[in-house]
């Protein structure tokens, strides 16, 4: 690991500042991506300012909803009672992801920040035209049976790791920032990540220097009827080859809202507006299931290796509105599986 | 290589025991090194546990930090000064800002039990408790550890009194080659504080069911270990153990040695 500056910052506008004068400072998290691929020589900072003791590990309830702290804890975020209660597709997005040590550290900013686990991108010996940018993609003919399907570019075919994320798109979530004299913003949550475009060494819209405060969760009537199914090489403990967040509010057995979200297709979390149109007003059926994820999946354009991806991801939204109909109940859920299949 | 004292780690004491137990054995001990069936032997008569795995040299299990002499490092570049608790006893130090808490642990402190697998967040045998927190001491850079208690597996005996989690791992054979016990020990004793807390996992039939102390089925277990990996594939007997621990109830030890090894 190359040598760097270490600061904890006890104060925010101090903090902000130590990094935004310096172009290659970082906060620091909880260190589970950052310190990884800096032993790999990924990342490169000359400073970083250890943010964790700053307050603003908070959660509570807000007017018309919920905020959580930039810098609470995943575990924390997961289990917290008004999280679990009123959002439980968070809860259950967080859990799904990483292991119980490393939710213990994440941080929910950190988390929004983690980088693509492409090989390409971790390899400092290969090209990765997000690591490098001009240095070409590795991927795009590559190995790319974990990349992504949908609105990815010649220049990067990478998908975006986070589980909570996914939940987030599908929750409307908005994230607040402060950057330099204390200027704050706020990043609605489809705004905050980007397709690859031709500038995939730029994951999200935070300028360098914000810092990530809280993230606000709006009031819904959803917490009945949600689900976050994920689907992986093994059971545990290993990223998303896709992965669904779904959400219901019905009246009778007509849909009056719904939101799906796909994680492990793109390079942002992936917000199924087509199927979310399609199921609007109609009545939550199986067979309705099916063809809105078809109509979202038609717009699919999987590489060499992903082809895989295109009938999970349709199949994996059909059972995560099932899930999410049922309560968002795992157990009555998996029962369910093992009598159907 | 230079020849080592048989048991330099012991104290007399426990040098005196083993005599005691083992007359006759003694010598055979000495030309030909610890066997498990001595080990055992040891176990089944005496239930100084701490002292026979000592003997055993199956240290991960159980370890206990060896003295050594502190080196200091050659270069120490963006040097912190961190104060930090480990095992109950306050240490003060210099490290650079790369230095890792396991990397800390085990070269700066002799606190060898905490063991590097991966490096990389990956397979959890350096998992150590901060704060009553499971936490991968990898990617924890010594530096942010300021104030903060750290426990690692050396630090769960209470004197010669073994914690449960590592008794329940022995009954249980919770372990092959041991290299990755101590990550799984650390990680279980603060799952069990997780169970009381009524948190959930991603296997829990309902997160919105108001929290309260959960009841550990065998698929929670092993949902909730899971960042702990044995190359071994040990896990139903970790799983074993743990449930031991957790239920409060005798769990059947499914394996006994063949007649006439012990
Ligand atoms: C083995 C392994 C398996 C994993 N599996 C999963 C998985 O299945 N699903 C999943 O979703 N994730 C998974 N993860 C990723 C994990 O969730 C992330 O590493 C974690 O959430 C990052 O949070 P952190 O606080 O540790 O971030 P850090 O590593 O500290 O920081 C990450 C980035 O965020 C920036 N940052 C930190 N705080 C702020 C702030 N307040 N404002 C602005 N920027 C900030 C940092 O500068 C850095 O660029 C896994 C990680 C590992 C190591
Ligand atoms: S997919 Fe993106 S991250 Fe992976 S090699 Fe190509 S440019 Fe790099
Ligand atoms: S050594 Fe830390 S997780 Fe493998
Ligand atoms: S006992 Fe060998 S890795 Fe677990």
């Amino acid at each position: 690991m190359r040598p760097f500056k270490y600061s904890n910052a006890s104060e925010t506008a101090a903090a902000i500042n130590a990094v935004v004068v310096n172009p290659t400072a970082r906060f620091l998290g909880g260190g589970t991506n950052l310190v990884d691929l800096m032993k790999e020589d990924v990342m490169r900072p000359s400073e970083l300012v250890n943010v964790t003791r700053l307050k603003f590990s908070a959660v509570e309830k807000k007017e018309n909803g919920l905020s959580i702290g930039g810098t609470a804890t995943n575990a924390v975020t997961a289990n917290h009672e008004l999280v679990r209660e009123n959002y439980p597709l968070l809860s259950m997005a967080i859990l799904a992801g990483a292991s119980a040590q490393i939710r213990n550290m994440a941080t929910n900013a950190g988390n929004l920040n983690q980088r693509t686990r492409c090989t390409y991108f971790y390899d400092v010996n290969m090209p990765c035209n997000k690591r490098e940018p001009g240095s070409g993609c590795g991927a795009l003919h590559g190995v790319n049976k974990n990349h992504a399907i949908l609105g990815w570019s010649e220049k990067c075919v990478a998908t975006y790791p986070s589980d909570m994320a996914v939940a987030l798109a599908a929750l409307n979530a908005v994230v607040h920032v402060e950057g330099s004299d204390s200027t704050k913003r706020s990043i609605p949550f489809s705004d905050f990540h980007r397709l690859p475009g031709d500038h995939p060494e730029i994951d999200n819209t935070l300028k360098h220097g914000e810092f990530i405060t809280s993230i606000d969760l709006p009031a819904n009537r959803l917490a009945e009827k949600s689900y976050y199914l994920k689907i992986r090489e093994r059971s545990s403990y290993a990223f998303a080859l896709v992965s669904v967040a779904a959400a219901l509010e019905t009246s009778g057995n007509r849909i009056k809202d719904v939101r799906i979200a796909l994680g492990g297709v793109a390079h942002k979390p992936w917000r199924a507006r087509i199927a979310e149109q399609w199921l609007t007003g109609k009545e939550a059926t199986e067979a309705n299931f099916k063809a809105a994820a078809l109509a979202e999946l038609k717009n699919a354009k999987p590489l060499e290796q992903n082809k895989y991806k295109v009938g999970m991801a349709a199949k994996a939204i059909v059972r995560a509105l099932e899930g999410a109909m049922q309560g968002g109940n795992y157990g009555a859920m998996e029962a369910d599986l093992t009598t159907t299949n | 290589m230079e020849e080592q004292p048989l048991f330099s780690d012991l104290s007399e004491a426990e040098r005196k025991a083993l005599e005691e137990l083992m007359p006759d054995e003694m010598g055979e001990i000495m030309s030909s090194g610890i066997k498990r069936r001595h080990f055992l032997k040891l176990f089944a008569v005496t239930g100084t546990s701490l002292l026979a795995a000592n003997l055993l040299g199956i240290e991960q299990l159980m370890a206990r930090s060896i003295p050594i002499e502190e080196q200091p490092p050659v270069l120490i570049e963006n040097g912190i000064n961190v104060s930090f608790q480990v095992n109950g006893s306050t240490q003060k130090l210099m490290v650079d800002s790369r230095m890792t808490l396991l990397d800390t642990l085990r070269e700066r402190l002799g606190l060898t039990g905490s063991k590097k697998g991966c490096d990389h967040g990956q397979c959890g045998a350096c998992t150590v408790i901060v704060d009553d927190k499971r936490v991968l001491s990898c990617l924890t850079l010594a530096a942010t550890c300021e104030d903060k208690k750290v426990t690692t597996i050396e630090g769960l005996a209470t004197g010669n009194e073994l914690h449960p989690m590592q008794t329940s791992f022995i009954k249980h054979d919770g372990f092959q080659c041991g290299y990755c016990t101590p990550g799984q020990i650390c990680s279980a004793v603060a799952l069990m504080g997780e169970a009381k807390n009524g948190d959930a996992s991603y296997v829990t039939a309902n997160v919105r069911e108001k929290k309260k102390a959960v009841e550990l089925s065998n698929e929670e277990i092993r949902e909730r270990m899971s960042g702990n990996i044995c190359r071994c594939g040990a896990y139903p007997n970790i799983v074993s153990a743990i449930r031991e621990v957790h239920g409060d109830k005798a769990v059947a030890q499914v394996w006994q040695f063949a007649e006439g090894t012990i």
